[in-house]
């Protein structure tokens, strides 16, 4: 089944000096089991999009359009605040990177947790609490008892971000996106969260949508990568392929300024320049400034997201002059 | 033997019963990065602070260049001040809003009463280049910038006063990938340009690994490994470097694994265990609490020493 249905999403924020143009023209799908990893840098619109597909942003200011938004088949496009509550939590959940603002400081974890059961499921509070404990249990929490009685400043970050998904999980929704969900995490708890993240998704076949900046989360975690880059799509793919020959000049260009690749003390390939800014992003490719192959008509025209290879797409005109020359 | 660029000898720093920093020995020779790594609680951030003098220590020596600061007064510390300099994560904070980004590089020349008005402008403006930003920049604000720039001007201003030893404080750590290359190789190129000592304190274990030439791993306010930094990533000896390192997200989806994860008394209880006679120097033997022992190759390891 589709889980997750975008296309040509358009998300700009109106502002005293202008509009910001955040996402331009987004499309990608998620299959029931599926795991997806977006990446990208800040400003990429990577979280922009998660955010409207949820329709969590405040409209206005920010301005939504797309041929299709759909979660499960559900239209989200134009429908009331309360329609699309029915289906957040239940049909798609989010985990944020910081679980200290998305919980309140003066509820217990267990009454949160309680909370967003009775907000979807007839049953009892006794049993919502009942549930959280078998919630927490199942993110691997060792005293889901005692923890249920606990307030967030009472918990560590992995323990938090442990909580959250016990949320997330609360209404067994039928994807999970989570954004950032390791970025304020020691390495080692990374490790275990995103772990813990694995484990889930492949006992419930739930989809999931990974947020991040990071490429060495997608190469741990999903099974099929978004790249973005100044609020457009710049390639997809299997993570393996994404990997092992990125297509688009940016994919290869970030991949390649990775640090510690190799041993030894040594100078990082950088990419010159910085990222649009996306109240004036450049004509056409929004990579052409930083781009080594940007050629006159990458100034003008932004290219289409094309087929290049089985299962892989890139918005480049270079790729395929490149690879017949290759 | 020359002394070293900045040499911390048992220093310790107690927030009431808690030693956030823990008997801790560290050397930064000269012309070399030492890098600092350890997680959130490990006392990197406070270690980094004793070393510059901004948080006095409990106990122990702090050596600029083989002089002794530790009993020095604020007033007196003023001259070594200029010999060491710092550089935050956070440039937003670290940035005054309501300076030019010239004002903000030129302050630490006005503070030390160097130079005129005019050449200390100069200097901004030849520094704002140096970082590798246009000297146009000088009359704008942190607000124009991007984080890649603004930590850029937080290097200038860091460096204008020319001094020896610099510690950066997780000073890639909010910036995105692509930019954070270009400011790994701004400090390899100013510090090899100026014959610069760094300090750097990390999370980031690939930085580190592109950057440093010694690794020093703190867990709960201690040292428990010190070592050339590829020794560090070849044959870590401390359970928890291993730990560390095992965890850090592989860039090959290939290479995807089930990791064991390790409690902390799991790694306490793997605390290495050597005979005296295994070791470089002689160490005290016998003792019940690990201690930093010399293996071959400049590479120090906490451990229990048995005779």
């Amino acid at each position: 089944m589709r889980l997750v249905e975008i296309e040509d999403l358009h998300v700009s924020f109106s502002q005293h000096d202008g509009l910001v143009q955040a996402v331009r023209g987004v499309s990608f799908g998620l299959d029931s089991g599926e795991s997806l990893g977006i990446v990208g840098e800040s400003g990429s619109g990577k979280s922009v999009t998660c955010a409207a597909l949820l329709r969590l942003l405040r409209e206005p200011p920010a301005k939504i359009t797309a041929k299709t938004l759909s979660l499960s088949g559900h239209s989200v496009l134009g429908i009331s605040n309360r329609a699309i509550s029915t289906l957040r939590g239940r049909v798609a959940a989010m985990v944020f990177q910081d679980p200290m603002t998305s919980l309140d400081p003066v509820f217990t974890i267990g009454h949160q947790i309680a909370e967003t059961i009775l907000a979807h499921r007839k049953v009892t509070k006794r049993e919502a609490l009942a549930q959280a404990v078998e919630l927490l249990r199942r993110v691997e929490i060792k005293n889901p008892g005692a923890v249920t009685n606990y307030y967030p400043h009472q918990l560590s970050g992995g323990m938090l971000q442990r909580a959250m998904i016990a949320m997330a999980l609360s209404c067994e929704p039928d994807v999970l996106i989570a954004d950032e969900p390791t970025t304020a995490l020691d390495v080692t708890i990374q490790a275990q969260i995103l772990q813990l993240i694995k484990d889930i998704q492949a006992e419930t076949g739930m989809g999931l949508i990974m947020i991040t900046h990071d490429l060495g989360v997608i190469a741990e975690t999903v099974d099929r990568v978004v790249v973005m880059y100044g609020g457009k799509v710049m390639e997809t793919g299997p993570v393996e392929a994404i990997f092992s020959a990125p297509l688009h000049p940016y994919t290869r260009a970030l991949l390649n300024s990775v640090p510690g690749q190799t041993a030894g003390k040594q100078r990082l390939v950088e990419i010159a320049g910085s990222s649009p800014n996306p109240s004036h992003p450049p004509a056409g490719c929004p990579f052409h400034p930083r781009c080594p192959l940007a050629v006159a008509e990458c100034r003008q025209t932004a290219p289409p997201l094309e087929t290049k290879a089985a299962g892989r797409q890139a918005a480049c005109i270079r790729v395929a002059a490149e690879m017949v020359a290759a | 033997m020359t002394a070293a660029a900045l040499e911390l000898r048992q220093v310790t720093k107690r927030f009431g019963d808690q030693a956030a920093v823990d008997r801790v020995d560290l050397v930064v020779p000269h012309n070399k990065v030492v890098a600092l790594v350890g997680e959130s609680g490990s006392g990197k951030t406070t270690t980094g602070l004793l070393a510059l003098r901004l948080l006095a220590a409990n106990g122990g020596q702090i050596l600029l260049d083989g002089q002794d600061l530790t009993p020095l007064s604020q007033k007196a510390l003023k001259p070594f001040r200029r010999q060491m300099q710092v550089v935050f994560q956070d440039s937003y904070a670290s940035l005054d809003p309501m300076m030019t980004l010239g004002e903000i590089i030129a302050e630490p020349l006005g503070i030390h009463g160097l130079f005129t008005a005019a050449e200390r402008r100069d200097q901004a403006r030849r520094w704002l280049e140096k970082v590798g930003l246009d000297a146009g920049y000088a009359t704008r604000y942190p607000h124009e910038l991007s984080g890649g720039q603004r930590q850029r001007v937080a290097v200038a201003r860091a460096l204008i006063l020319g001094p020896s030893v610099l510690v950066a404080d997780e000073p890639t750590s909010a910036l995105d990938v692509s930019v954070k290359a270009q400011i790994v190789n701004l400090l390899q190129d100013l510090q090899a340009d100026m014959g610069l000592s760094i300090l750097f304190i990390s999370h980031d274990l690939s930085v580190v690994r592109s950057l440093a030439d010694e690794v020093v791993v703190m867990l709960r306010g201690r040292v428990v490994e010190r070592a050339p930094t590829d020794m560090i990533f070849a044959g870590a000896r401390h359970p928890y470097t291993r730990a560390l390192l095992d965890a850090v997200p592989v860039l090959d989806p290939k290479a995807r694994r089930r990791r064991s994860f390790m409690s902390a008394e799991e790694i306490s209880a793997r605390t290495p265990r050597y005979r005296a006679a295994e070791l470089e120097t002689q160490p005290l033997v016998d003792t019940a609490e690990p201690q930093l022992v010399a293996l071959a190759g400049s590479h120090f390891v906490e451990a229990i020493v048995t005779g």
